[in-house]
């Protein structure tokens, strides 16, 4: 494929990412606003929220200021390589910070400089795996730093939460992990949770779990039945939209599982922030987006 | 409920936990890095007399020779918690604009001060964006880069829930209270 027109269909996934609230997520959005009582300050925080994807997708301007980490995921056919897809990326990246579909969000940890285009050690994030397919799948999730810094691991068993290693144990740590978050990771969220692992892994498969779809159904039934058993729960807690004070804490959960050594038992969650931002597309070795992968 | 500048003492101890109030008057963003350079005694580009803080890291793009904001939503207030108190008792500041809420330093602050921790929706950054009429400066974005400057930003009803008065209530302290006490049920 042409690196121009590779970069140009690149830049079209970061401002769909970055601008337009997937048709999913505005599902479960709607709903949370339909349970909210009127008059409530719930009520009020889902009536902005819905006017700012309303307001985001019509303006083509970001539905969050905070456009957070750029992660995106990659199925490579032979047709490219890892560096051309990178330099094409990286170009598109950097465009769609000129524009303004992306915050100048990439800050050196140790000397505190902002590079400016969200260039940098470890940014983006790209995650390649080879595929025999002939189409290249691109993913794209943004996931800003308020849903990041209230995600958590545990070591099981933890003798506070009274959690063993069994899905009891897990049951407990994810609701101490929403308790925790309250409103600051801009409920309601969308929980990513993994069971085992070692911890990059375990962090990166909970993440990972942001790509299902929001209404889909788990295919391990043993961790199907505990997800809907997680929103009912997590949803009692009555935190609410912003931490509120409300019915509706968090819009899903999904738990997903990796082995582990003997003698490691994590919990992984992480968090998404209502403002879930992310989107896909297949791409042909001639440049058509042949699909969109979630509208 | 409205809130115009000045921000005054009397203006502020009006308000109370669960009130809708928009604001209009200029307001400053401050986050991390101002609130650590103020801390460590940095001398404010601005007088903070009377002001309202907002807690923002914008999307803003400078445009035919202006400044035209882009996103504008509320970053999460906790991290400047060790900051805000004693930086609200120095400067007289009237109000904080944020997300997520405050503890206890703050809402202790709040009520010696005066002073209100006014919510914004997290995620709402072009709702907020489109109250942001005009950005007449910007200070210290050098230093600091774009999201964390310290942006001027002139405000027409812009939208925001107290969640924190003058009076030691917090909204946060009693979601937080609830929420512990059915978790406690749920995991016993």
């Amino acid at each position: 494929m042409d690196a121009k027109l590779l970069q140009s269909r690149l830049l079209e996934l970061i401002r769909r990412t970055s601008c337009e609230l997937p048709p999913d997520v505005v599902r479960a959005v709607d709903k949370g606003w339909r349970r909210e009582k009127a008059g409530t300050t719930a009520k009020y925080a889902f009536t902005v929220i819905r006017d700012n994807v309303v307001l985001a997708r019509d303006k083509s301007q970001p539905i969050c200021q905070d456009t957070g980490t750029i992660v995106c995921y990659v199925d490579r056919p032979r047709w490219i390589t890892e560096r051309e897809f990178t330099r094409a990326f990286e170009k598109a990246v950097v465009q769609a910070t000129r524009i303004g579909y992306l915050r100048q969000n990439s800050v050196d940890s140790i000397t505190g400089q902002n590079s400016g285009n969200n260039l940098g050690p470890g940014s983006p994030v790209i995650h390649f795996h080879e595929t025999g397919a002939k189409a290249m799948t691109v993913r794209l999730m943004l996931k800003g730093g308020g849903s990041e810094n209230v995600s958590a691991q545990y070591a099981l068993p933890n003798t506070d939460l009274g959690a063993g290693r069994d899905l009891e144990g897990v049951r407990r740590c994810v609701l101490d992990a929403v308790n925790r978050a309250q409103g600051k990771g801009c409920g309601p969220g969308v929980l990513g949770v993994c069971v085992g692992g070692d911890r990059p892994t375990g962090f990166a498969a909970a993440k990972e779990q942001f790509f299902r779809q929001l209404d889909d159904t788990n295919p391990d039934r043993t961790l199907g039945r505990l997800e809907k058993r997680l929103l009912k729960e997590a949803n009692s807690l009555g935190i609410g939209p912003m931490g509120f004070g409300g019915g509706t804490t968090v819009l899903g959960v999904k738990l997903t599982a990796r082995n582990r050594v003997p003698a490691s038992f994590y919990v992984s969650v992480s968090y998404m922030c209502w403002a879930y931002r992310r989107d896909g597309c297949r791409l042909s070795e001639s440049g058509k987006v042949t699909r969109w992968l979630y509208s | 409920m409205i809130l115009e500048a000045p921000f005054t003492e009397a203006k502020l101890r009006k308000f109370r936990v669960g009130d809708v109030v928009e604001i209009t008057g200029l307001v400053y963003t401050g986050r991390d890095a101002v609130h650590k350079y103020l801390h460590e005694g940095g001398k404010p580009p601005v007088d903070l007399r009377n002001a309202i803080i907002y807690h923002c890291g914008p999307v803003v793009v400078r445009e035919k020779g202006k400044w035209v904001v882009k996103a504008a939503g509320p970053t999460t207030s906790i991290r400047e918690e060790p900051y805000q108190g004693p930086l609200m008792e120095r400067y007289k500041i009237r109000g904080v604009i944020g997300k997520g809420g405050m503890g206890p330093k703050t809402l202790a602050a709040c009520r010696k001060v005066g002073a209100c921790y006014f919510h914004a929706i997290g995620g709402a950054a072009q709702v907020l964006a489109e109250k942001v009429v005009e950005v007449p400066d910007v200070h210290m974005l050098e230093e600091f880069g774009s999201p964390e400057a310290i942006w001027e930003f002139e405000c027409v009803r812009f939208p925001v829930v107290v969640t924190m008065d003058s009076h030691g209530k917090s909204l946060h302290e009693k979601v937080a209270k609830g929420s512990a006490a059915t978790l406690k049920r749920l995991i016993g």
